[in-house]
């Protein structure tokens, strides 16, 4: 706490907010430990000089070499981190002006095709509804993509706010298995549920959580070849709600795992099945989760499926 | 004829809007900036006035509050359509008067007109 209050009034941790990036991240901090290092080595220097009786002249002069020479070091890198987080800034703020840019014509365009396709303006041959729904559906596409973008820039930015309340897990979780039902049964995937009896509320932000459920739900069964099946467990485990997602797709190759939670990645073999995805999705799971106290992981091996679990966290 | 006052900078949406509510038996009115919207609201009394905020010359909110102060226009239901969903700006929104907030991405054409026919059924 006391460090804490000392960074506030030195400014560094507004300073650090600004950026969006954690104290060992932010290049403010960095530099004010960069300068306790130099004093403590300053000190120390001179400590051990003065233990072995040196010339205390060749002893001021080794500690003023090394202090000015850590301070320089330290001074340059603060400055690299200082335009890297400018840069991450400028990019986030990029991220969000485009995507609120893009919202208004995106609106207008859906309108007018759907303005178009109800026949009140005329009417609309069996041809042309084909052609007005490929329209449509990627008038879609780039709706959730806007919509992801600015999750995302809401997490970089640091102004996601969740509304928590009351709510049942188990609940959100059969609304969207019913609306996911018709794609499924397209691509021959059927879904399962297993709910454990009697779970309490959840206290959370019953939108996000549906985001969450949503997206691993969807990349279920959008990476399954052909036939598969997908199945869904809620219980409780310990002090937490524990949700997880199993599937029978391509699942992640081993040299992908690690990079599966970060923004715009796409593992190699799904962009090989599934041209289609953004790579935002389990990264603005992971940032939901985290936010919600909760934890966020996964099982997996190269074409035997994979599971996606997270826990919440029962508040009472 | 029910009156629609459409308060929208975005002549394309303005028509779109425009086309799919006289469809639907709606005079429509139309403003492309705050001054004229807030001209009309005064002058031709719409029975719905729907507003965005993002306007030239009045921003949105003002012409919400002037809508809402003046004792002439005071009744007329205000459905505010726009695409900024901040919790401030739709708490700023209902406190100024607003009968709803819409977010337009959110919304089909289709399920607008059934927004807007459930705020005419409940006036």
């Amino acid at each position: 706490m006391k460090l804490k209050e000392i960074l506030r009034q030195l400014n560094v941790s507004v300073q650090c907010k600004k950026y969006g990036l954690s104290l060992w991240q932010c290049p403010q901090f960095l530099f004010l430990v960069m300068g306790l290092v130099v004093i403590i080595t300053a000190i120390t220097t001179y400590y051990i000089g003065t233990q072995y009786a040196w010339d205390p002249r060749l002893v001021a002069l080794i500690v003023l070499i090394i202090s000015t020479v850590l301070f320089v070091i330290g001074f340059l890198i603060s400055q690299s981190f200082e335009r890297l987080a400018e840069a991450n800034k400028i990019k986030s703020e990029f991220i969000s002006i485009v995507s609120h840019q893009l919202r208004t014509p995106i609106s207008n365009l859906g309108w007018t095709i759907e303005l178009l396709m109800s026949g009140k303006l005329g009417k609309i041959e069996a041809k042309q509804t084909e052609y007005f729904k490929i329209l449509k559906e990627n008038i879609a596409r780039m709706k959730e993509l806007v919509k992801d973008l600015l999750i995302v820039s809401r997490i970089e930015t640091q102004t996601l706010f969740l509304k928590e309340k009351r709510f049942y897990l188990s609940d959100t979780i059969k609304e969207l298995i019913v609306s996911f039902e018709p794609v499924a049964k397209a691509l021959n995937v059927t879904i399962s549920f297993e709910n454990q009896k009697d779970l309490p509320q959840v206290m959370a932000d019953p939108f996000q959580i549906k985001q969450v459920i949503e997206n691993l739900l969807d990349n279920a069964i959008r990476y399954i070849k052909e036939k598969g099946k997908v199945k869904l467990k809620l219980n409780l485990e310990q002090d937490n709600f524990y949700f997880e997602i199993n599937d029978t797709g391509v699942g992640i190759p081993e040299k992908d795992k690690k990079y599966i939670f970060q923004k715009f990645f796409r593992a190699d073999n799904a962009m090989k099945y599934q041209t289609q995805g953004s790579g935002l999705s389990l990264y603005i799971a992971k940032s939901i989760i985290k936010k919600s106290k909760g934890k966020i992981g996964f099982k997996s091996q190269g074409g035997q499926g994979s599971t996606f679990w997270f826990t919440l966290p029962i508040k009472k | 004829m029910k009156k629609i006052l459409i308060i929208e900078d975005e002549s394309a949406l303005q028509k779109t809007l425009g086309e799919m509510l006289s469809q639907q038996g709606y005079e429509i009115l139309s403003a492309l900036n705050g001054e004229i919207g807030l001209k009309l609201a005064q002058s031709k009394k719409p029975d719905l006035i729907l507003l965005d905020l993002i306007l030239p010359k009045i921003h949105g909110f003002d012409v919400l509050k002037k809508i809402k102060d003046n004792p002439e226009t005071r009744e007329i239901p205000v459905i505010v359509l726009t695409n900024l969903e901040s919790i401030e700006d739709i708490k700023k929104a209902m406190e100024l008067g607003a009968t709803t907030y819409l977010v337009k991405a959110n919304y089909s054409l289709e399920e607008l007109t059934i927004k807007i026919n459930q705020v005419f059924q409940s006036n």
